[in-house]
C-alpha cells in the first residue's frame, strides 16, 4: 500500500526511512573526490559544501572525518543507481541543523581527547564556519546574495573555496603555534601571513570582484528604472490625462484642438526644454500667459516674440495688459485664434494682440467691456505706456501696446 | 493643380496631410526617408515638395541640397513640428521657400503651396519672427548693406506677418498690392539665403544655438 506523504523535512525523512534505505547514492555530478559528500548532501537535503566542511573538520579530530568518509563510501551506491531517494533542494534550516550536529560531534570528540588542541582547532572551527556561511545554500534558488556571487562558477568555485579555507586555517594555526612556541623566526611569520593572505584572496577575491560588478550593474539598472518611472509618471499626468479629456470632449472639436495643442506645447517643453523655462524673462512670461489663456478659454494663442529682455515692473505690466487683451478677444470675439506679437527693442517694447472675430465699435462698447478696455489702457498708462485699440464690426480687433523701457 | 510630393517620417502625419490635400493638389508621391525621397523626387519631378525638417539620414536640408543639384526648379516648403529657430533658419538657408508649422489649417497650407509653386516665398508668422530676430542682431555693423540689412518696408511687412496678418491684409494695411508684398518677402528670403556665413554664425552663437 503506497502512501504519499509530503516530505516536510530532513528529520522527518530520516525517521521514516527504513534501514534498507539508509544506503545512498554517491553523486555523479557533484563530486570532488568520490561524490560521497555530494550524495549525502542530496539525500539529506543539505548543501554538499557543508558536508565537505564537516568531513574536513572531523578529519582534524583524530582522523575521524577520514574514517567516516571511507565508511560512507563503502556503504554508498553507485551514482547511476536510481533506487536512491531523489535529490531535494537544500533548505536553510536543514543546513543549520546539520552544522550544529557537526559542531556537537566536534565538541564530543574534543572531550574524549580526539583533538589537535585548541590553538589549532578553534581557528579551524571559526574558519570553517565562515566558509560555510559563504557557501550557505549554494544550490538553492533562494540564496543569500553574497553566497550567490561567491559560487557563480559552480564546482571550480567550490573547490577553490575549500582550498582557500584550508589555507586560511593553515596560515592562522601556523602563525599561532609558531609564535607561541620557542621558534619566532621572522621568515616563518611572514610566510604564515603570506599563506593566510593567499587563502583569504582565494576565498573572498571572486566574491569582492563580483560584488563590485553587481553593485555597478544594480546602480545602472536602478537609474534606468527610475528614469522610466519618471517618464511613465509624467506621461500619465500629462498625455494620458489629456487623451482621456479629449475622449470625453469628442463632441466639441474646438475644445479638443485646444487640449491637444496645450498638451503638445507642454510635452515639447518637457522633452526639449523650452525657453519659457527661463524664468525672469519676458519670453517666458508671455508663453506662460498664452498657456493660461488657452486653458481658460479654449482658443489658440499664437505667439511670436522677437528679441527678449529681463522682466521688470514695466514689462510685467505689459504682459498683464496683454493677458487682458487676449482674454478679451477670447471671450468676446468668437474667433478660434488670437495672435500675439511682441517685439523688444532697446527703447521700447511693442505688443500686438489681434483676432479676426466679429469686432466692435470702440466708442460704443457696453459698460462691461469698457471696463476691460480701461483696465488694459489704465494699466499701460500708469506705467508710462500707451494702448491703442483698433476695431470695427466684422473686421476683428487689434490692441497695440507700447511700453518705453 | 499643383504637383506635390510629401516627405515626412511620421506615417500618421503623412496620412493626415494626404487626406487633407487630396482634392486640392495633385499628390505625385511620398517618402519617409532621405534617400528614397531624393530618388522619388528626381523621378516624379513635382513642382512643390512638402518637407519635414527632422528626418532620419540628414534631415530636410540633405534632401534640398541633393535635389537642387539635379533639379533646381523643384521648390520646397518646410512643414515642421519643430519650433526651434536654428532648424528653421537652416532649412531656409538651404533653399526652402517657406516654413509653416504643422498646426496650420488646410486652406492656409494650400495657399502656401500655391505661393511657393509660383516662385514666391511663404512666411508664417513664426518664420517672420525668426527672420526679424535673425536680422535684428546684425543692424549695428552691416558689412554689405545691400545684402545684410532689411529695408524699412521689408521690416514693416515682416512685422505685420508676424502679427498674424495675411498677405492680403498686409497689402491693404500698407496700401500696396499683394504682388508688392510678395516681392518684399521674396527679397527678404533672398537676403537670408545670401547673408554671409560669418554673421549667421554670430547670430546663432549670440542666441546660444551653436
Amino acid at each position: 500500500m503506497a502512501t504519499t506523504k509530503p516530505r516536510t523535512g530532513w528529520a522527518h525523512q530520516i525517521a521514516e526511512t527504513p534501514l534498507s534505505r539508509v544506503r545512498f547514492a554517491r553523486s555523479g555530478t557533484d563530486a570532488l573526490i568520490a561524490g560521497v559528500a555530494g550524495g549525502l548532501g542530496e539525500t539529506w537535503a543539505v548543501d554538499a559544501v557543508l558536508v565537505r566542511i564537516a568531513f574536513v573538520l572531523l578529519a582534524y579530530c583524530g582522523a575521524v572525518g577520514v574514517i567516516a568518509y571511507i565508511v560512507a563510501w563503502s556503504v554508498s551506491l553507485d551514482p547511476g543507481d536510481r533506487r536512491a531517494p531523489k535529490a531535494r533542494e537544500p533548505v536553510m534550516q536543514q543546513s543549520v541543523a546539520f552544522g550544529l550536529i557537526v559542531l556537537g560531534s566536534v565538541i564530543v570528540l574534543r572531550s574524549v581527547g580526539l583533538w589537535l588542541g585548541d590553538q589549532f582547532g578553534i581557528p579551524l572551527l571559526i574558519a570553517s564556519a565562515g566558509a560555510a556561511v559563504v557557501n550557505m545554500g549554494t544550490r538553492s534558488g533562494k540564496r543569500l546574495r553574497f553566497a550567490r556571487m561567491s559560487t557563480k562558477g559552480g564546482r571550480p568555485a567550490l573547490g577553490s573555496l575549500l582550498i582557500g579555507g584550508l589555507l586560511v586555517v593553515g596560515g592562522v594555526s601556523w602563525f599561532l603555534t609558531k609564535t607561541n612556541g620557542s621558534f619566532t623566526g621572522l621568515v616563518s611569520v611572514l610566510l604564515a601571513v603570506a599563506v593566510t593572505t593567499g587563502g583569504l584572496a582565494i576565498v573572498f577575491g571572486p566574491w569582492v570582484f563580483r560584488m563590485a560588478n553587481q553593485l555597478t550593474d544594480e546602480r545602472r539598472n536602478r537609474i534606468r528604472s527610475e528614469e522610466r518611472a519618471d517618464l511613465a509618471a509624467h506621461l500619465h499626468d500629462s498625455v494620458l490625462q489629456t487623451l482621456a479629456l479629449i475622449q470625453r470632449n469628442a463632441s466639441s472639436p474646438r475644445k479638443m484642438a485646444s487640449l491637444a495643442r496645450r498638451q503638445e506645447r507642454e510635452l515639447r517643453s518637457w522633452l526639449y526644454g523650452h525657453p519659457s523655462t527661463d524664468v525672469g524673462k519676458l519670453d517666458a512670461a508671455v508663453h506662460e500667459m498664452a498657456d493660461a489663456v488657452e486653458q481658460a478659454h479654449d482658443v489658440t494663442v499664437e505667439t511670436v516674440i522677437v528679441g527678449d529682455c529681463e522682466l521688470d515692473e514695466r514689462s510685467r505690466a505689459l504682459v498683464a495688459a496683454c493677458r487682458e487683451a487676449v482674454s478679451n478677444s477670447a471671450t468676446h470675439s468668437g474667433a478660434n485664434e488670437v495672435s500675439v506679437y511682441i517685439e523688444c527693442e532697446p527703447q521700447m517694447i511693442t505688443a500686438f494682440v489681434r483676432d479676426r472675430g466679429k469686432g466692435f465699435v470702440p466708442e460704443t462698447t457696453p459698460n462691461g467691456r469698457r471696463g476691460i478696455v480701461d483696465s488694459i489702457r489704465g494699466r499701460m498708462e500708469r506705467n508710462g505706456g500707451s494702448a491703442t485699440i483698433t476695431s470695427s464690426p466684422g473686421e476683428g480687433c487689434e490692441v497695440q501696446l507700447v511700453m518705453p523701457r | 493643380m499643383t504637383r506635390v510630393f510629401l516627405v515626412d517620417d511620421h506615417r500618421l502625419f503623412l496620412a493626415g496631410v494626404r487626406s487633407e490635400l487630396q482634392d486640392k493638389v495633385e499628390l505625385v508621391g511620398e517618402a519617409s526617408d532621405v534617400d528614397t525621397a531624393v530618388q522619388a523626387i528626381r523621378a516624379t519631378k513635382p513642382e512643390v515638395v512638402l518637407l519635414d525638417v527632422h528626418m532620419p539620414g540628414g534631415g530636410g536640408k540633405a534632401i534640398i541640397e541633393a535635389v537642387n543639384e539635379t533639379h533646381p526648379d523643384v521648390k520646397f516648403l518646410a512643414l515642421s513640428v519643430s519650433d526651434a529657430a536654428e532648424d528653421v533658419i537652416a532649412l531656409i538657408r538651404a533653399g526652402a521657400r517657406g516654413y509653416v508649422t504643422k498646426t496650420i489649417e488646410t486652406d492656409e497650407l494650400v495657399r502656401a503651396i500655391e505661393r511657393v509653386q509660383a516662385g514666391d516665398a511663404f512666411f508664417s508668422p513664426r518664420l517672420a519672427g525668426f527672420v526679424l530676430d535673425a536680422f535684428a542682431g546684425e543692424i549695428e555693423v552691416p558689412s554689405d548693406p545691400e545684402v545684410d540689412q532689411l529695408t524699412v518696408r521689408e521690416k514693416e511687412v515682416l512685422r505685420l506677418i508676424a502679427r498674424g496678418y495675411t498677405y492680403k491684409e498686409v497689402a491693404k494695411r500698407l496700401n500696396i498690392s499683394v504682388k508688392t508684398v510678395e516681392t518684399h518677402v521674396s527679397a527678404v528670403l533672398r537676403k537670408l539665403q545670401l547673408s554671409n556665413r560669418h554673421q549667421l554664425t554670430q547670430w546663432a552663437s549670440d542666441r546660444r544655438l551653436v
